[in-house]
C-alpha cells in the first residue's frame, strides 16, 4: 500500500509478466513500433530513391507524365489525410483520458476519412486506366518519349499503390481498435495499441505528404506553359 | 515514458498549420520557378512531415532515448541512400 502506483500496475491485467511496470512495457512497445516504422522508411525509401534517380535522368518525360495527374483530386486527398491524422491524434488523446465514447467516435471518423481517400484514389486510378496510362501492353502515350513516361507511371502506380495498401491496412487496424475500444478494452492505464495504430496512421500520412508534391505538383498544367 | 497528454488546442493548431502549408504548396506550384519548384515543394513537405512527427506522433514528448536513436538511425539511413545514389548519378557525366 505504500507504493500505490506499482501496486496498481502489478494488478493491471494488461501488464505482461516480463515487464516490471506499465511504463516500461509502454516504452518497449512504442520503441518496437518505431523499429517497424524504420523498416517502412526503408521500404518506401527504396522507391523514393528510384524515383529521384529516374527523375534526374528523364527530367522532361517526368514532367510530361506529371501533367496527367489530377491536381485537384490530389490536393483534396492531401487535405482528407491531414484531417484523418487530426481525428486519429484526438482519438489517441481520448484514450489517454479514458474517454471511451469520444475515442470510438474519433476512430470511426478516421475510418471515414480513410475510405474517402481510397474512393478518390479509385476515381483517379479508373481515369488513368481508361486513358491507357497503366504500364504494360496497353500503355499508350502520345509524344516523343512514351517509354520514359511509362516509367514515370510505373513509379506512380507502385508508390501510390503501396501507399493505398497501407491505408487499407490502416483502416483495418483502426476498425479493430475501435471495436476493442467499444468493448472497453482501453482506458487510462492501458491504451498502447491505440497509440501504436496512431503512429502507423500518421506514418502513412507522412508518406503521402511527400508523394503529393513529387507526383502532382512537380509540373501541373499551369506551371509548364 | 511519463505520458504527456497534449491539449486539443495544440492538435487543432497543428492541423490548421498543415492545411495552410498544403494550400501554400498547391498555390506555389502555379508559379514558374524552374527547378526551384521542386525545392520549395520539398521544403514545405518536410515542414509538414516534421509537424506531424513532432506533435501528432509525439516525437517531441518521447523520453525514452533508445526510441529517439531508432528514429534518427532510420532517417540517417534514408539520407545515406539518397545522397550516395544521387552523388553517383549526378557526377557520372562529369569529366
Amino acid at each position: 500500500m505504500s507504493d500505490t502506483s506499482s501496486s496498481v500496475a502489478a494488478h493491471t491485467p494488461a501488464l505482461e509478466h516480463h515487464f516490471t511496470t506499465m511504463e516500461q512495457q509502454t516504452d518497449a512497445a512504442v520503441m518496437g513500433m518505431w523499429v517497424f516504422l524504420v523498416t517502412e522508411i526503408m521500404f518506401f525509401g527504396g522507391m523514393f530513391a528510384g524515383y529521384m534517380i529516374y527523375r534526374y535522368m528523364y527530367y522532361g518525360p517526368w514532367l510530361e507524365g506529371s501533367q496527367h495527374m489530377d491536381f485537384w483530386w490530389g490536393t483534396i486527398n492531401t487535405a482528407i489525410l491531414l484531417c484523418s491524422s487530426l481525428t486519429m491524434a484526438l482519438g489517441v488523446r481520448a484514450s489517454q483520458l479514458g474517454q471511451r465514447t469520444s475515442l470510438v467516435v474519433f476512430l470511426l471518423i478516421t475510418i471515414l476519412f480513410g475510405l474517402g481517400f481510397l474512393g478518390i484514389k479509385g476515381i483517379e486510378y479508373h481515369g488513368h486506366w481508361v486513358d491507357g496510362q497503366f504500364p504494360g501492353a496497353n500503355f499508350r502515350f502520345p509524344g516523343p518519349n512514351p517509354r520514359q513516361v511509362e516509367l514515370f507511371f510505373s513509379f506512380y502506380w507502385a508508390m501510390t499503390g503501396f501507399h493505398a495498401l497501407h491505408v487499407v491496412i490502416g483502416i483495418g487496424l483502426v476498425a479493430y481498435i475501435s471495436l476493442r475500444s467499444w468493448k472497453g478494452a482501453y482506458g487510462r492505464a492501458y491504451h498502447n495499441p491505440v497509440e501504436n495504430v496512431g503512429l502507423y496512421w500518421h506514418f502513412v500520412d507522412v508518406v503521402w505528404i511527400y508523394l503529393y508534391p513529387l507526383l502532382y505538383l512537380i509540373s501541373h498544367k499551369h506551371a509548364l506553359e | 515514458m511519463s505520458e504527456h497528454i497534449a491539449t486539443k488546442r495544440t492538435y487543432i493548431l497543428v492541423w490548421v498549420s498543415l492545411m495552410c502549408l498544403t494550400a501554400a504548396t498547391a498555390g506555389v506550384s502555379y508559379l514558374e520557378l524552374g527547378r526551384f519548384n521542386i525545392v520549395l515543394a520539398l521544403v514545405i513537405a518536410t515542414c509538414k512531415a516534421i509537424l506531424v512527427a513532432l506533435i501528432f506522433m509525439g516525437v517531441r514528448y518521447i523520453s525514452q532515448k533508445m526510441t529517439l536513436v531508432v528514429i534518427v538511425a532510420g532517417l540517417f539511413w534514408f539520407l545515406i541512400l539518397v545522397s550516395l545514389s544521387m552523388t553517383d548519378y549526378i557526377t557520372r557525366s562529369w569529366r
